[in-house]
């Protein structure tokens, strides 16, 4: 938990860290707030709703955070990496094509530019895009603190609330790390709201899985801005596996994941039209699967 | 009371110092110390790009940008097109269009616009369009302005540098 120092913030401190080192040391008392690409937080600053820590951490100047690197079959995603980064990257474009595709539908150039990886996650919004095919992926999130050994956890487990995670107030997201999917991967995102590109989602949906002669196998549904959290849709991902994909299990995969997620109604859109994209882009993106 | 840091930066090609304040943006950093009025604030949320800036060759919102941030890095305004061989052919090319209403989106428009050139020069209009996504304009009706990027590309080709 970050200490409960609202905006207008008080900070008495400032460190601009220069390796890893040097910023796990500047949070070990859990005084301390990371600064990655700051466009959530400096958006917070004035309007109030953010949380920080007498002491800002600037993580800008740590190289050993940036950066996308493959090996034995793992990706492994700095948390410091842009999603402009992520965009460019033509690794990820030949092996996790999916990733891209999520980086051009986040945000504009200005925002993609700056936004991090590891912002998009500890800033826990349940709208969050990035986070949804990496918990498709069954990505795990690197954590490091100072003086006790690295952690790693599942994204899928890793956040308790809106805004809220399992992160410690002394611990920083270093990267996250999943392994490369099979050949016949398949994985589409969905997401709707008031601006092309410009949005926070109103309603976002990741679904992968291996997909042969209509089949969808080992499947991932997860869902964002439907939920506290993003929501991992697990027992309709246990009606789709294995099954042929015909209008019997669309509909009752449709009224399952309809029953896994729990949108509200607040400013930006109801609880009705959620429910209705959901499905919407449920079914529209199981019947691409039956022709494939 | 809010504690001030020391910063230096390039700034339009010329290498300053400033003292900030530890939750200044960059946008009131740049009109409070140095003048440079260019960079417009509009929303203050990253949503609108009135304010945006170059920064280590990448474009961002200033509005979002913490000054202390800028320390050690290239930052290029929309003053800083202007050289003492005229203005930028970004410039021309708004002029050239009459691109410009109210003229309040317009240092944030070229900025980004100069941006894709600099990765692009060859842009084709819809990747235009889809660079200008977070520049928003409630005068222009966006035709002059994305006919103006592509006389921009134009002018380029013509006139190298
Ligand atoms: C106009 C606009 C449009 C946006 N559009 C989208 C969109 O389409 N999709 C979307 O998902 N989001 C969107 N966002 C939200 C935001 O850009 C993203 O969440 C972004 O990824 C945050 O990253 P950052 O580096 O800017 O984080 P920061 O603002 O620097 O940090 C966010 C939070 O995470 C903490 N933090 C940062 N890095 C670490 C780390 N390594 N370890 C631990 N804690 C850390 C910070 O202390 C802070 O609490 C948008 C924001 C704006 C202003
Ligand atoms: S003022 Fe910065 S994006 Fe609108
Ligand atoms: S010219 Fe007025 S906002 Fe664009």
């Amino acid at each position: 938990m970050l200490p409960q120092n609202r905006f207008p913030p008080v900070i008495t401190e400032y460190v601009n860290a220069t390796s890893l080192e040097m910023a796990l040391e500047a949070l070990a008392d859990g005084n301390g707030t990371p600064l990655a690409g700051g466009s959530d937080l400096w958006a917070q600053k004035d309007n109030g709703d953010g949380r920080i820590g007498s002491r800002l951490v600037n993580l800008n100047r740590i190289d050993e955070l940036r950066g996308i690197s493959v090996n034995n079959g793992f990706v492994r995603i700095g948390a410091l990496t842009s999603i402009s980064e992520i965009l460019e990257n033509q690794e990820l474009a030949g092996s996790v094509a999916l990733l891209p595709k999520v980086a051009d539908r986040f945000a504009s150039d200005q925002i993609r530019n700056v936004a991090t990886v590891g912002g998009n996650i500890a800033n826990a919004s349940p709208a969050a895009d990035f986070v949804l095919p990496l918990v498709a992926l069954d990505s795990e999130v690197e954590i490091c603190s100072n003086g006790r050994d690295p952690r790693k956890q599942a994204l899928s487990e890793f956040f308790t609330g809106p805004g809220k995670t399992i992160l410690g107030a002394d611990e920083l997201i270093t990267a996250v790390i999943f392994k490369i999917p099979q050949k016949n991967f398949h994985g589409v995102f969905c997401k709707t709201g008031p601006r092309p590109a410009l949005e926070i989602s109103l309603v976002a949906m990741c679904l992968t899985g291996e997909l042969h002669n209509g089949i969808l196998d080992n499947s991932r549904l997860v869902f964002g801005a439907v939920g506290p959290t993003v929501i991992c849709c697990t027992n309709t991902e246990s009606l789709i596996n294995g099954s042929q994909i015909d209008d019997e299990l669309v509909a009752g995969a449709l009224d399952m994941m309809a029953g896994e997620i729990s949108p509200i109604t607040d400013v930006r859109a109801s609880k009705w039209y959620r429910t209705h994209i959901a499905r919407t882009f449920l079914e529209q993106e199981l019947i691409v699967c039956r022709s494939k | 009371m809010s504690l001030k840091i020391e910063i230096s930066l390039v700034l339009n090609e010329t290498k300053v110092e400033a003292s900030v304040g530890v939750t200044e943006s960059a946008l009131e950093l740049l009109r409070r110390e140095f003048d440079l009025c260019g960079a417009k604030l509009a929303c203050g949320e990253g949503e609108c790009g009135a304010c945006t800036i170059i920064v280590d060759g990448r474009s961002r919102n200033s509005c979002l940008t913490p000054a202390v941030d800028l320390d050690g890095r290239d930052v290029m305004t929309v003053e800083g097109l202007w050289t003492e061989k005229g203005v930028d052919a970004v410039q021309q090319a708004f002029i050239n269009e009459g691109a410009v209403q109210c003229g309040y989106c317009t240092p944030g428009m070229i900025m980004q616009a100069r941006y894709l050139l600099n990765r692009n020069p060859d842009i084709s209009e819809a990747e235009i369009i889809r660079g200008l996504e977070g520049n928003v304009c409630r005068c222009t009706g966006y035709k002059k302005i994305i006919a103006a990027v592509k006389g921009a590309s134009r002018i380029q080709e013509g006139s190298p540098g």
